[in-house]
């Protein structure tokens, strides 16, 4: 039983701490936004669980294709764990921009390009996760896995393109669709602080999630063999 | 070499189509697969003309979104059956022992679901323009309803191989399908409304080449993956 | 499956013995090309796995026991899809030829559906040896088939399938195995545990060799 490597060790404590500076900067540090008010402070988390979430998806992809390239279980332990921390961020990130948007756009929700997308793309990792729950062997189950997040990775954007052209055809029914039109802020200094130490904690706070859920792929794997060879 | 190139294209085309072949003269004996879509297709019009009221107004503008959800569950239910044939008495194993390229017997499934849901289609636009006095004879819809069968039977067959081998794998394939599949279906019905309301083709121009792209990626993709998807 | 050493001469027949779980299943679909060893070499007929995976599988015939064919196909139908598969020539008459063989001629028009379990059987190995492989593997090709059926088989396996050709047969019918394999090999938890040819097995009842080596 190998113990946590201390550079995680490390790294576990740091999250902690960049967490609650990112908290402290979001909400006192940054001045309240005139237009939208306090509301506003959820932004600066917001785009850093958007960020490193949808950046993972894709990182998730690249490592399925690894995977079908080389056929080592290691990128399947490396895919799961990018793609299940994604899309807890991605969740967080929906219900963020929900909260924002009860205020700023009068509703919960808008099929805007970008919620729609959003919400499309978290169904991926639903399915994803669905289609590995139905498959026994090891092997096998990498491999769909892996097909599934490329097949996933390729027509997220596509589904993104294609809302916008709906959009550009049809006009906005409801008058706050575009986040451009209603809720856009100028950034004074401290709220560029905020946001780029937001976008910055959560980079890393991904990082060493990623880290120790591959440590747990590895020893859930390493457990699997301790059975079967207890079997033989 | 370049002989033997010849022999192996000639070798690839007389597979492909020797299963589109044994699938339609299969289909055409027993026809329940037809007969199944065919059903639920109209049964799945009939209960949107109750849940939608569908007077003269609103079947303008909905009958585009209407057809296209209906092709796609009615294909949903074929491409299942489909490979669940392929399974069920270990046949898919038999075409793997046959000395061709994997991606033969993938383009020839291909084929041979889109033959299924072109016919299925076929039937259904008459008799919806028969319930509900809307002239659907219209070239650019049917160049819309090809390509995209096309985009959304070729990501089907893919998924639905991966779908069959799954313990889950009746519920399975509409899950995994359609968060993959919306751009094609919100592209599909942009076009038609495009071609049935008679605009000009400078408005219908970008759906339409999404779908051309969808089709292009996507077919490549899964001609690449699919040896993964039946290999051990 | 770890350290299976493994080898057939041509024309050899061998049977592989062994308990359910002890890897039989996936040895064959190894050999068949179905599943790839994440270790080791495997070659067929003088051809390397998985690299010139083709050229296997355009000399082996499998029989399982599932019959790979399709219910809503007639016999004849059937043989031509495969036939075309393997790119097979001359198939109407290697048709004819085939249904001859398994005693289906009269058949050759009903759809495989409508089939007894055994003439399905029959059936499958008309498919299995249909473009004339080198090497033929039987996967249990006796699970689900009552006595008379089971006998009609042996002789069908006998006459048509083995002549000549080099088999390797997974099954844990020690009765029908013992009347066709010239060798036996027992296979246990992934290993070949013993290995006897017909001669050297002499008047030794086959089923005390079996026990004698599960026991080791």
């Amino acid at each position: 039983m190998q113990s946590k490597p201390l550079t995680l060790k490390i790294l576990d404590i740091a999250c902690v701490l960049i967490l609650a500076i990112a908290t402290y900067l979001a909400l006192i540090y940054a001045p309240e936004e005139a237009v939208m008010g306090q509301v506003q402070r959820v932004f600066y988390f917001h785009i850093g669980t958007a960020w490193t979430g949808l950046l993972g998806f894709l990182f998730a992809a690249g490592l399925g294709i690894t995977y079908l390239v080389k056929q080592d279980l290691k990128w399947d332990i490396a895919e799961v764990a990018a793609v299940e921390i994604s899309a807890v961020f991605f969740f967080i990130t929906i219900v963020l921009g929900s909260i924002w948007a009860r205020p700023i756009w009068n509703t919960w929700w808008t099929w805007d390009p970008r919620l729609t997308t959003a919400a499309i793309t978290e169904l991926i990792y639903v399915a994803y996760f669905m289609l590995r729950e139905g498959i026994e062997d090891p092997d096998r189950r990498a491999r769909f896995g892996a097909v599934y997040t490329l097949i996933g990775g390729l027509s997220a954007p596509i589904t993104f393109l294609s809302i916008r052209l709906f959009r550009t055809i049809h006009p906005v029914v409801i008058g706050s669709g575009d986040p451009n039109a209603q809720g856009t802020f100028a950034m004074t200094p401290h709220m560029e602080v905020a946001f780029f130490f937001g976008l910055f904690a959560f980079t890393v706070i991904f990082i060493d999630l990623f880290w120790n859920r591959i440590r747990m792929g590895q020893l859930a794997a390493k457990v699997e063999q301790m059975k079967l060879n207890l079997m033989h | 070499m370049a002989a033997d190139q010849q022999t192996s294209r000639a070798s690839f085309l007389k597979a492909m189509f020797a299963i589109t072949w044994k699938d339609l003269t299969a289909e055409f004996r027993s026809r329940e697969l037809f007969s199944a879509m065919l059903v639920f297709s109209l049964l799945v019009i009939l209960i949107f003309n109750f849940a939608l009221e569908l007077d003269i107004t609103t079947r303008q503008t909905v009958t585009a979104g209407v057809l296209w959800v209906t092709f796609a569950f009615a294909g949903t239910l074929g491409l299942n059956r489909s490979m669940a044939v392929e399974k069920d008495r270990g046949c898919l194993d038999g075409l793997l022992l046959a000395p061709v390229d994997r991606s033969a017997i993938y383009f020839g499934k291909v084929v041979s679901n889109l033959v299924f849901m072109l016919i299925v289609e076929a039937i259904v636009l008459p008799v919806y323009s028969f319930l509900y006095d809307v002239n659907l004879f219209n070239l650019g819809l049917f160049l819309v309803i090809l390509l995209g069968s096309i985009g959304y039977i070729a990501v089907g067959t893919l998924l639905a191989s991966m779908a069959i081998q799954a313990r889950t794998r009746d519920v399975l394939l509409p899950i995994l399908l359609f968060p993959v599949a919306v751009p094609v279906l919100i592209a599909a019905v942009k076009a038609s409304e495009g071609f049935l309301a008679g605009n000009d083709f400078g408005t219908i121009y970008a759906p339409l080449s999404l779908l051309i792209g969808y089709d292009v990626i996507f077919i490549a993709v899964a001609y690449m993956v699919f040896d993964y998807v039946v290999e051990e | 499956m770890r350290g299976l050493d493994f080898e057939v001469q041509p024309s050899e027949f061998v049977a592989l013995l062994g308990p359910n779980g002890a890897g039989k299943t996936t040895f064959l679909r190894i050999l068949a090309s179905l599943s790839r060893p994440s270790l080791g070499e495997v070659s067929v007929a003088g051809y390397r796995l998985p690299d010139q995976a083709a050229a296997v599988r355009a000399r082996l015939g499998v029989v399982s026991h599932l019959p790979l064919l399709y219910g809503d196909l007639t016999a004849e139908e059937n043989l031509r899809f495969f036939g075309r598969m393997y790119g097979v020539s001359n198939i109407e008459a290697r048709i004819t030829e085939v249904l001859e063989m398994v005693g289906l001629a009269s058949r050759r028009r009903d759809l495989v559906r409508t089939f007894s379990r055994g003439m399905q059987q029959r059936l499958a190995i008309g498919r299995a040896v249909f473009h004339d492989p080198d090497v033929m593997l039987f996967d249990e090709p006796y699970t689900g088939l009552d006595q008379d059926a089971s006998v009609m088989l042996d002789d069908v396996l006998r006459s048509v399938a083995a002549k000549g050709r080099t088999v390797v047969m997974t099954s844990h019918d020690l009765i029908h195995s013992g009347d066709l394999a010239t060798r036996f090999d027992v296979l246990s938890r992934g290993v070949i545990t013993a290995s006897a040819t017909r001669k050297q097995l002499g008047k030794t009842n086959l089923l005390s060799f079996y026990k004698k080596a599960l026991a080791d």
